[in-house]
């Protein structure tokens, strides 16, 4: 397969940057992406170039390291996969692939293709966890029975692995998707509960002030979402911060 | 050689940890918020220790790669963790958990430290669900469970085949919260380049900001290293691309032995390899074993049509498949351990059974598993008339709700449908036991410097089993570091603050700079991938699933070999102060062509067959690991010496008081 | 309760939006209903619109409604535009290339764009009619109607000699078609008794006594903005154009209610595998057919 590249180069967050292109040629269908980026990379370094850089690390869609917009959607064409799950039989023959960083304020652009998501530990650090210190004398984990189906749907949000693709895909940045599945998840659970209120105003505080945009309901999120993470957890956070916002004090 | 103090306890096997426990030292809370730690690593092993000892009041140092610590490889395990909970009321207990452990590292691994860890493991449990890990439950309510290989109760917690996953953002939001009150400074993309000896005593790091590229000094009372393990010595493994050996690879530089390196995990499903470009194997998890049948065509012939495009696997009947694992091991068939499953495979391929275009895959078949499902199903829908079409797609719904993902992960990488056609799998390296020697307490042999979770070589022996990897590494970090480390911190409570500026700082940052100035001047003409592909091929073919004295030979000159060639020709393209990737692969894999050889210098000197380490010399007539427990029931600790040639071994002999060493059997 | 939550946080001034929003959902109800009398003919349709529009000027309640509807339209507006301009921030740097069509609909994307048409559409409609009802003139509902009456006898055979006289009436909010002027068959001019102060009220020349109060006749000037001359009102030379503008901006309603509907209910949080299909559907439902129920009277009024 020949293929035409055109990739956003930046030297440094400070550098303006640009769609540099590279032909690339002998791409065959069963490499995945970033084996490709790999095979440019290798012929950039012989040639005395700078290589792409680019995020990545466990290339089995899992880490949610990797992390690039492809062709104009995050993680490209396919669904329900990371970057570094798709393979090069989505293309054909002679196609041109634009490869961008994710854009959003809070996602500033470290080199290339890598930016920082710093922000989403942030939130992280708010108040996505339960107040529990390690003892080995909490209860016992079958002391409270939990239903399956909210089991289940705990699972389902927690599966979000924080690459940030909602936030790249959302025309307006905003990081609702990757906030609302924490809240969902530790909503969901008799074990989350008892800091619900403060964990999903501390939570979208810090979302706020990282510089998010706001949801607007599109949709695009859960679409582009690896882990096809729903947007059910959306409306639960918008149901738990109802109540947190006239309850708390 | 020298005998290494292991520090086991005395007294019985059932009360070591819990005396030991009440006499160890304690550091008060005062004195706690004086003393600082460094873990390098966030995965289930430094994750979780970082966030135990944060709560505890100690400031916490924390260091990963990654751009964060939720990114650690722990993610990626997937189908289980076991607790020796005994939910299901199968007979399972803490002794068995530990027999199971021991028997299942082919009685390689401490006797003391399995024990304790299969003490803690449901305090693991306890713990994960109280901080909201949503682990798979039954309609009633509570915690479901499956099996796995080399035992013979389901003990294995999962949230279905993200296991790992669920298990590091529990520790992760842990650790966020003590981010949040500052009690952790993370120090993401970081990479640890050196350890600071100060009297001899581990009290610092250099690290690298792998952004700005500058070297930085950090200073601590303690240093943990949890930095995962080396598989990718191999290259082409199903570790993480970013995943290596270097802190483990520099504190054993530094004085820490290095212990049973040639203790390899080949995990016996993984996604075949495809070509020559691939970067990366997939792992189909073991958790398939319990409804998969491992098959390859029963005649010589089929295997041939089936490579050569002819045929396909749906066209052979059960009677023309060889169900090789059911049929040498009818007590365990599809779920004996991961050495025993991973060589059974290999020997069908070399008989030339394997199926795929390069011969080297078998298959793992649900259609059964799915026959059986979609009756169950059918049955509580009240139709028991209904159609095999009806069946198959029942069945298909119940495989999907216990694999989805793992059956999404191989569609989309295969490109074939696995629910419609049996997978293609072959064994991959996965894990490595061996790795960093510590004592009872986690400590090196060096003090001060703690090695936790697979960085260490503690509790798997010659093996591990499935859903254990998990189970040590919270043990590790969560249960067992928290209690030893105070007994040596409580040395440390009026040392204060220890100062960057030491002479020891800037000469080890110095010997960094200098290495990593050696690198960049070097300007030849091959990248690193270039020569850590072909120090891998030398390991897979070499050092892999089988090994003999020759060929291991053979393997530590052309080690040798590559890694002049390395450093007379390696090319790192742009600058030392930069965000450069290719320098950061380079000092790995620097660390990679010294750990290969030390792994082949022990595969060597282990003339035994025992786990996941199998000496083609030394094989029961029915091609068996053949152990040696005379000569070889200890721990081979090698001491570095400037050239992992002249490496120093050093033997910690392994002592059984309460299991009887046998020939380990799963037929 | 903070403040700072109830109307900083990105998702309290969603809930605004989403409150607003469906508030002035409902307001398109009331006020389509009311217009849907416009396709009521003759002069019986006049009087009940007239009568109609009186209502909702006068009725407290309605009035309450109403200063809420304002509000509401003016809150959406800015909390809108806040949190666009906030959107618009998020993102410094734009795609080269985005495929947002592969993920979500455009009306979702361009809520603020087709809101801010929205905005301006309703200023000049506002202008149009509401301005004119409530600060303009607007000539009084008033009905000239030929009557065959007597005007004379004559002398010589006693026969009464009738004629056709237009009388003017004035419709009165106590309901009744009150008499002002006649056309003098002689002078062949009107002659009034009574005259218009204050725009509505109806005095008597004579006693200069207020003796009713009349309609405003709003329905004339609709008819003749849309293009339809009737009782002698001013007919829009541009009608064309304001029956096209009118029906583009009833399309860009009917876009923006297609996402804001059921976006409004997702983001107050009603959801619920169950009902959300209901709840996309009837917004869809809504979307289409209330724009076009308010095109298509415009377009009836021209095209008659």
């Amino acid at each position: 397969m020949k293929l035409t590249l055109k990739i956003w180069r930046q030297s440094g967050p400070n550098d303006k940057g640009q769609i540099v292109t590279y032909p690339i040629d002998n791409i065959e269908g069963d490499m995945s992406f970033l084996d490709m980026m790999d095979v440019l990379n290798e012929e950039l370094i012989v040639k005395g170039e700078d290589p792409v850089a680019f995020d990545h690390d466990c290339r089995e869609g899992i880490c949610g390291m990797c992390s690039l917009f492809i062709n104009g959607e995050a993680h490209g064409p396919d669904r329900a996969i990371t970057t570094c799950q798709l393979h090069m039989r989505k293309f054909s023959d002679g196609e041109t692939i634009y490869i961008e960083p994710w854009r959003a304020k809070a996602f500033p652009v470290i080199k290339d293709l890598v930016v920082d998501r710093g922000a989403l530990d942030r939130v992280m650090a708010s108040g996505g966890f339960v107040s529990v210190n390690t003892s080995g004398n909490t209860v016992d984990a079958n002391a409270i029975p939990i239903s399956k189906i909210d089991a289940d749907k705990a699972f389902e949000a927690a599966t979000c692995i924080g690459c940030g693709a909602c936030v790249a895909s959302c025309v307006n940045a905003s990081a609702m998707l990757f906030v609302s599945a924490k809240v969902s998840q530790l909503a969901l659970l008799p074990q989350g509960k008892i800091e619900a209120t403060e964990r999903v105003l501390n939570m979208v505080r810090t979302m706020d002030e990282e510089g998010f945009g706001n949801c607007t309901n599109t949709g695009a999120c859960a679409v582009e979402c690896p882990k096809e993470i729903s947007l059910d957890n959306i409306a639960r956070m918008n149901r738990e911060y109802f109540k947190a916002m006239l309850t708390s004090e | 050689m020298s005998i290494l103090d292991s520090k086991i306890p005395s007294g019985e096997l059932n009360q070591k940890w819990s005396s030991y426990k009440d006499h160890i030292r304690l550091v008060n809370p005062a004195n706690k918020r004086n003393i600082d730690i460094i873990v390098v690593g966030t995965g289930l092993a430094g994750g979780s220790a970082s966030a135990a000892l944060a709560e505890l009041g100690y400031n916490v140092k924390s260091f990963c790669f990654q751009d964060s610590p939720r990114r650690a490889h722990s993610i990626a395990a997937q189908g289980g963790i076991n607790a020796a909970k005994n939910y299901q009321g199968d007979g399972d207990s803490v002794f068995r958990l530990f027999y199971d452990t021991v028997k299942g590292g082919d009685y390689r691994a401490r006797e003391a430290n399995v024990y304790r860890l299969a003490e803690v493991s449901a305090s693991i449990i306890d713990q994960c669900v109280a901080q909201g890990v949503p682990f798979a439950r039954e309609y009633g309510g509570l915690l479901d469970n499956r099996s796995f290989g080399g035992s013979q109760v389901s003990r294995t917690f999962y949230a279905k085949g993200q296991t790992g996953q669920q298990l590091l953002l529990g520790a992760y939001s842990a650790m966020s919260r003590q981010i949040g009150k500052g009690k952790i400074q993370m120090y993401n993309r970081h990479e640890m380049l050196d350890l600071v000896l100060v009297d001899g005593k581990a009290r610092g790091i250099i690290a690298r900001n792998l952004v700005t590229g500058s070297l930085e000094r950090f200073s601590a009372h303690a240093v943990v290293i949890a930095s995962g393990g080396y598989g990718n010595v191999f290259y082409l493994s199903t570790n993480a691309m970013g995943s290596n050996v270097s802190a483990a690879w520099k504190v054993h530089k530094k004085g820490a032995y290095f212990a049973n390196p040639c203790y390899t995990q080949i995990h016996p499903t993984c996604i075949p390899v495809s070509g020559d470009h691939q970067s990366k194997l997939t792992l189909m998890s073991e958790s398939l074993r319990n409804d998969g049948r491992i098959w390859v065509p029963k005649n010589l012939e089929d295997s041939k049509a089936i490579r050569e495009g002819r045929m396909k696997p749906t066209d052979i009947t059960d009677e023309n498949k060889d169900f090789f694992l059911e049929r040498r091991y009818p007590a365990f068939g599809n779920l004996v351990p991961r050495d025993v499953a991973s060589r059974a495979a290999k020997e069908r391929c070399d008989a030339g059974f394997g199926v795929n275009t390069t011969g080297e895959a078998v298959y793992l078949d649900f259609a059964s598993a799915i026959e059986r499902y979609g009756r169950e199903k059918a049955r509580m829908n009240h139709d028991g008339e209904a159609s095999i079409e009806i069946i198959m797609d029942l069945g298909a719904e119940v495989v999907k709700a216990k694999y989805g993902n793992l059956f999404q992960m191989y569609y989309k990488i295969v490109d074939q449908d696995p629910y419609k056609t049996p997978m293609m799998i072959y064994p991959a390296v996965h894990y490595t036991m061996g790795g960093v020697w510590v004592d009872y307490n986690l400590m090196t042999t060096i003090t001060g410097c703690y090695a936790t979770g697979e960085a260490n070589f503690s509790d798997h022996g010659a093996n591990r089993l499935g859903a254990s990897a998990l189970m040590q590494g919270l043990a590790d970090g969560y249960f067992v570091l928290p209690y030893t480390i105070a007994d040596y911190l409580a040395d440390d409570i009026r040392t204060g603050k220890i100062s960057t500026d030491l002479p020891e700082f800037v000469q080890t940052e110095n010997d960094v700079k200098a290495n990593i100035e050696r690198l960049m001047n070097i300007k030849g003409t091959k990248t690193v991938d270039y020569f850590h592909k072909r120090l891998g091929k030398i390991m897979w073919d070499k050092v892999g699933m089988a090994r003999n004295a020759e060929g291991l030979n053979w393997a530590i000159a052309e080690i040798q070999k590559l890694r002049e060639e390395f450093y007379s020709n390696v090319r790192i393209p742009g600058t030392v102060d930069s965000f450069n990737p290719e320098l950061d692969k380079a000092n790995r894999v620097c660390d990679f062509l010294e750990l290969g050889e030390l792994m082949a210098k022990d595969a060597l000197d282990r003339e035994e067959s025992c786990g996941g380490h199998f000496r083609e010399e030394h094989q029961t007539e029915e091609g068996e690991a053949q152990r040696n427990d005379d000569k070889y029931a200890y721990v081979a600790a090698w001491e570095y010496t400037g050239k992992p040639s002249e490496a120093i071994l050093h033997k910690e002999a392994l002592v059984f008081d309460n299991i009887k060493l046998v020939q380990r059997s799963y037929k | 309760m903070s403040k700072s939550v109830i109307l900083k946080s990105s998702i309290a001034k969603k809930y605004w939006m989403a409150f607003t929003g469906l508030f002035l959902c409902l307001f398109l109800v009331g006020h389509l209903l009311g217009n849907l009398q416009l396709f009521y003919a003759g002069e019986e349709g006049r009087r009940a619109f007239n009568e109609y529009a009186y209502f909702m000027q006068h009725n407290l309640l309605i009035k309450v409604m109403s200063y809420v509807t304002y509000l509401s339209i003016l809150f959406h507006a800015i909390d809108g535009l806040l949190l666009a301009f906030q959107n618009k921030k998020a993102r410094p740097v734009q795609y080269a290339m985005n495929k947002a069509s592969a993920n979500s609909s455009s009306a979702s994307r361009q809520m603020a764009l087709l809101g801010s048409i929205i905005l301006i559409f309703i200023a000049t409609h506002m202008v149009n009619f509401w301005g004119k009802m409530h600060f303009g003139e607007i000539p009084l509902h008033t009905l000239t109607k030929a009557v065959n009456v007597p005007i004379s006898q004559d002398p010589n055979t006693g026969q009464i000699v009738k004629a056709d006289i237009e009388f003017s009436y004035f419709l009165t909010t106590n309901g009744e078609y009150k008499q002002y002027a006649y056309k003098d068959p002689k002078t062949k001019l009107f002659e009034s008794q009574m005259e218009v102060r204050e725009e509505t009220k109806l005095f008597d020349k004579n006693s200069n006594l207020e003796v009713a109060e009349g309609y405003k006749d709003l329905h004339s000037v609709v008819m003749g903005f849309f293009g339809k001359s009737a009782n002698g009102n001013d007919v829009n030379e541009l009608a064309w154009l304001a029956v096209l503008l009118y029906t583009i901006s009833m399309a860009v309603l009917s876009f923006h209610l297609m996402h804001g509907f059921a976006s409004a209910f997702q983001t107050l949080g009603l959801r619920h595998p169950r009902y959300t299909a209901i709840i996309k559907n009837v917004g869809m439902g809504f979307a289409i057919i209330v724009p076009a129920a308010f095109a298509a009277i415009p377009l009836y009024i021209f095209f008659k």
